[in-house]
């Protein structure tokens, strides 16, 4: 469970996020939307600490991340973070970019992490590209092996950051499936994006975002049906207009 | 000219050895090989430091990278060989000042190589090893430095060949390295000025462009994997 209580941040004057008071419950699938610039990224990230809040307090399965003496990186074992670019590691194969983090971390041996990670690309669908390099990979692909590698390190709470906003369209189709897929099997997940239909058919809940401030939150049902804060009306008669 | 490489090879080689120092063309690798070894971890370390997110650390490093960049080696030579033993009072010798010089002067620009290439490699790197757990030392060790390193390699091998050619400079302060030896022969046969310098300028050729072909060749092997630049697009 993520509790987060009054949290701030500043990009200087900038107030990115404002008094953010919300939880998401374990095995909850939580999609956040809204415009660009409205904090969403900034939020997620703050989750494992990639960004830095300067007030208030994140709880995750009740300890406060930021206490001190807390090992940052033990928290960011436990939570899977795939990114808009990827970001795979270009001079590794798909399976070593797998396998790196949980054996330099002693999770696993070799071989155990080999085998678990053939496991996990056999399930995105990617097996056979074992000992390919990332550059030789579509973007799809190589969105697949991220969220592979992340699922090395066996975390119970994956962070996504629009992971199909870097995509071809006619790829987008095959990163939500592994999605969809992870939020069938009780994942806790937390997903910023634009992609309403996963919105609408995998999320528990939606948090709309504009401004650093959570204007709505609400099941996909009643977001996409009654939204009722204007700027979330307005976001939705945008995005239905493309 | 046969004759003259018939008499004196020895001497060019290897100087007085083995009844005087070791000089010639075997010092002279020898400096540079020994200097780019020490260097190599030195510059690692002083580029690491150079993009420290602490600017305690990293404030002291960039003062020393501008203060030798803007200094001659010549110089430092000099102050090495001629100063410090007037304060320290402890006598080095030739070769040994000279692989000080050497082994400050390339961490130094070793350290900018580093640091530069740190510096260039996209943002992400650093943190999707971060957020997989890694900590600082490891993302930088299995992440960061191997791609910062690859990509720098042209880099590295004309610091080596500056290297190199920097040993010639060891002639000023009485270094028995191949310039010194080659001026040797030069003052002995007298009359053969050319081609004792062309043998000299030949072998500096040979020794360099030799080893930029070498790392040519070795950074074509290392190609496959890289190109970030597709992942980023």
């Amino acid at each position: 469970m993520i509790v987060l209580d009054k949290v701030n941040k500043y990009y200087g004057d900038y107030h990115a996020l404002v008094d953010i008071t919300e939880r998401v419950e374990n095995n909850e699938v939580l999609v956040v939307c809204g415009p660009s610039g409205s904090g969403k990224s900034t939020l997620i990230r703050t989750l494992n600490r990639l960004e830095e809040i300067d007030s208030g307090k994140i709880e995750i399965d009740g300890r406060d991340i930021h206490a001190r003496g807390l090992d940052v990186n033990a928290l960011r074992a436990g939570i899977g973070f795939v990114f808009q670019s990827f970001n795979l590691f270009p001079h590794l194969t798909v399976l070593e970019n797998c396998t790196l983090a949980p054996v330099k971390l002693g999770r696993a041996t070799k071989l155990e992490a080999r085998d678990y990670a053939m496991q996990l690309l056999e399930r995105v669908g990617l097996a056979h590209k074992r000992d390919a390099y990332p550059n030789a990979l579509s973007g799809g692909q190589q969105q697949r092996v991220a969220i592979a590698r992340a699922l090395a390190m066996r975390p119970p709470i994956m962070l996504f950051d629009e992971p199909t906003s870097a995509l071809d369209p006619e790829m987008v189709g095959e990163v939500l499936q592994v999605m969809r897929g992870l939020a069938g099997e009780g994942m806790t997940m937390v997903c910023v994006t634009h992609e309403m239909g996963f919105a609408r058919d995998v999320a528990d809940r939606v948090w709309f975002m504009a401004e650093g401030k959570i204007l709505e939150q609400a099941t996909p049902q009643e977001f996409f049906a009654n939204p009722r804060h204007p700027r979330a009306q307005q976001f939705l008669a945008d995005r239905r207009r493309d | 000219m046969l004759e003259l490489i018939d008499t004196y090879w020895l001497y060019f080689l290897v100087g007085q050895y083995p009844q005087g120092p070791l000089g010639g063309l075997v010092l002279t690798i020898l400096l540079s090989g020994a200097a780019l070894v020490l260097a190599m971890p030195l510059g690692l370390l002083l580029g690491v430091a150079r993009v420290s997110p602490y600017r305690a650390i990293s404030l002291p490093v960039a003062g020393l990278v501008q203060v030798v960049r803007a200094v001659p080696l010549l110089l430092v030579l000099f102050w090495v060989y001629f100063f410090l033993p007037a304060v320290t009072g402890v006598k080095t010798s030739q070769a040994t000042t000279m692989l000080m010089v050497l082994v400050v002067f390339d961490s130094v620009y070793l350290a900018e190589i580093v640091a530069a290439g740190m510096r260039a490699l996209p943002k992400g790197q650093l943190e999707s090893a971060r957020s997989l757990g890694l900590g600082y030392g490891a993302a930088l060790r299995h992440v960061v430095l191997p791609q910062t390193l690859r990509h720098g390699l042209p880099s590295i091998v004309n610091q080596l060949v500056s290297t190199i050619k920097a040993t010639s400079l060891g002639y000023i302060i009485g270094l028995s390295e191949v310039s010194f030896i080659a001026t040797q022969i030069n003052t002995l046969v007298f009359t053969q000025a050319v081609e004792v310098y062309l043998i000299l300028a030949l072998t500096y050729f040979i020794l360099c462009f030799g080893l930029s072909r070498l790392a040519f060749l070795l950074e074509r092997r290392l190609q496959r994997p890289t190109a970030h630049l597709v992942q980023a697009s």
